[in-house]
């Protein structure tokens, strides 16, 4: 890291983080950002296991093409986390 | 905003740079126009704006033209901005015009939205090429990296590697390295001067090269051409990338490697536009610069199919002035036709003041042929640099039996190359008989591998739905359309 950091860049004045769990987990979540960008940040790469070869998936393609992000919200099965804003009090399950 | 039982004059698919120009020209020329996008803020990839939640004083930080953006977003003058909206068909709707069936809001609610003309401007997604490794967490496409930072103010990885082919390339690492991520390098499997003859003859795209390659010599980024990232490592995740020296061909020099350590691999070689929606409309689609699918347009944007538009990335991987140009002209073809006038004379249909063809021009025709002649320079430079930036056949020889082609079925290298010993050859078999594309993203992803491997070049796509639908909501679409007929 220089020292330099993508809120000094914007001159950003983020409004208070929320939470969301993640498999029970509590995940901060800045108002509007995403899911998937919120585990991202949060440093957890992956949340995803595939079918067949048990491999770990998380973001790829992080614009809604790839599908490798799926999660389940609030019970709502199979929503892409790179598109899907974060509510607060949401419950993030993963597979 | 509900998506059900509104008509408009104009549905535009996609607010990006294309869309938001169209649809500005529609509405400030009176029309009822509504703008779908699947993100939750208008602007598209090119202009990823920043939720207000982070308050940021200086939005522009990361942007190219930011004001161009808040121009365009400005614009829409009264159009319906239907965010969180993923199409996922279009089709003629019973009593004409067409219906667009969506995906809305957050949750994905089935819905439809429906129009007399209809413009596709769904932009373009990362094109990317499998080599070992390359699903192992920690690898992204170079949208993906630029999307988690201009959307969500998160830097994808503390020591990236920045590799592909093409100008996006540079932006990318530029803004990682502004937001601070230490860019171990950037690999251009291209030659690395393949654009600076071409990029001479547009002055601001030359002055935009210099910037960035300033930007990378601030940070020191190493920038290299002729080298690729032939395989990703890591135990469960990503923890360092094979960079090989490669020929012209993009085989891989005997000896020429070397390891570099990094947490995330922001990967692009490209763009692939987004057709499906105009492939399912039956528009014609014909070949790029570099011999991709696009859609065939006339002068006007319209395609092959009356009342059917297209313009940006779908028409020709371009860029975002082109698309914004493109958009321009779609939106003033889309008034004439309304009014029933020769398309081109745009008639209340003047782009916005700043755009050089605002105030000042008295006749309308000759807007048009000034926007006509504008995007003949654009095309012709786009072209160039399509044809600078092709995807090299030696991207086979990185791949190994245990690779995987397809992602979402975890299809393998091995079993590709089986089908094609059982005689598949085409696309279209090996899919059939090895089944990569037929997962999740529809072979969105593998798709144009697959095409190479079979020796094709990438085709139109051919998807009866556009994004995976429940099946609950087919069939509750089948009952309202039977309850329509009754």
């Amino acid at each position: 890291m220089t020292g330099a950091s993508p809120y000094r860049l914007v001159g950003a004045r983020p409004e208070p983080e929320f939470e969301v769990r993640v498999d029970g987990r509590p995940v901060p979540v800045v108002p509007g950002q995403t899911v998937g960008a919120a585990l991202h940040a949060a440093g957890v790469r992956t949340w995803r296991t595939t079918r067949f070869g048990g491999r770990r998936r998380g973001l790829f393609c992080g614009i809604g093409v790839c599908f490798d992000c799926l999660v389940t919200v609030n019970g709502v099965e199979n929503l892409r986390a790179c598109l899907t804003e974060a509510r607060p009090g949401d419950e993030v399950t993963t597979s | 905003m509900t998506a059900d039982a509104a008509t408009y004059d104009l549905v535009v698919v996609g607010a990006g740079p294309a869309g938001l120009a169209a649809a500005g020209v529609a509405a400030r020329a009176g029309l009822r126009v509504a703008v779908l996008d699947s993100g939750a803020r208008v602007g598209g990839q090119y202009f990823r704006a920043l939720p207000d939640g982070f308050r940021a004083a200086r939005p522009w930080a990361l942007h190219h033209g930011f004001s161009r953006f808040v121009r365009l977003r400005d614009g829409l003058d009264g159009a319906d901005v239907l965010l969180n909206h993923r199409v996922w068909a279009a089709g003629p709707a019973p009593g004409g015009g067409f219906a667009v069936h969506c995906l809305a809001g957050r949750e994905e609610r089935a819905g439809t939205v429906t129009g007399a003309r209809l413009l596709i401007a769904t932009g373009a997604h990362d094109r990317v090429l499998p080599f070992p490794g390359w699903d192992l967490p920690g690898v992204m496409t170079a949208g993906g990296a630029q999307a988690l930072l201009k959307g969500n103010l998160v830097v994808a990885g503390r020591r990236v590697v920045v590799a592909g082919t093409g100008p996006f390339l540079l932006p990318v690492a530029t803004s990682l390295a502004a937001a601070g991520a230490k860019v171990a390098g950037v690999f251009e499997a291209g030659g690395r001067f393949a654009l600076a003859p071409r990029a001479l003859t547009r002055p601001g795209k030359a002055a935009e090269a210099l910037a960035y390659g300033w930007g990378l010599a601030r940070h020191r980024v190493p920038y290299k051409g002729g080298r690729a990232v032939v395989a990703a490592h890591g135990d469960g995740e990503l923890t360092h990338v094979t960079v090989a020296r490669v020929d012209a061909e993009w085989r891989p020099y005997r000896g020429g490697h070397e390891t570099v350590e990094c947490d995330v691999l922001a990967v692009g070689y490209g763009f692939t536009p987004q057709l499906d929606l105009a492939a399912q409309l039956g528009c014609a689609i014909g070949a790029d610069a570099a011999g991709g699918p696009a859609v065939r347009v006339d002068r006007h944007m319209r395609t092959g199919v009356p009342g059917v538009y297209a313009a940006g990335e779908t028409t020709g991987v371009g860029g975002a002035d082109l698309a914004e140009l493109e958009g321009l002209i779609a939106g003033r073809a889309v008034v004439a036709d309304a009014l029933g006038v020769p398309a081109g004379t745009g008639v209340g249909a003047r782009p916005e003041p700043g755009t050089g063809f605002g105030p000042g021009i008295r006749s309308e025709a000759r807007v048009g042929a000034r926007l006509e002649a504008r995007r003949r320079r654009l095309t012709g430079f786009a072209r160039a640099l399509l044809r600078a930036y092709p995807v090299k056949d030696g991207w086979t020889s990185w791949l190994r039996d245990d690779t995987l082609i397809c992602r979402c079925e975890e299809v393998p290298y091995g079993r590709v190359k089986e089908a094609r010993d059982l005689g598949a050859a085409d696309a279209r078999s090996i899919k059939l008989l090895a089944r990569p594309g037929m997962g999740w993203c529809q072979g969105r992803i593998c798709g144009e591998a697959v095409a190479r491997l079979a020796g094709e070049e990438p085709g139109p796509p051919r998807r009866p739905v556009a994004q995976p639908v429940r099946l609950g909501d087919l069939a509750a679409m089948d009952e309202r359309t039977s309850d329509d007929d009754s």
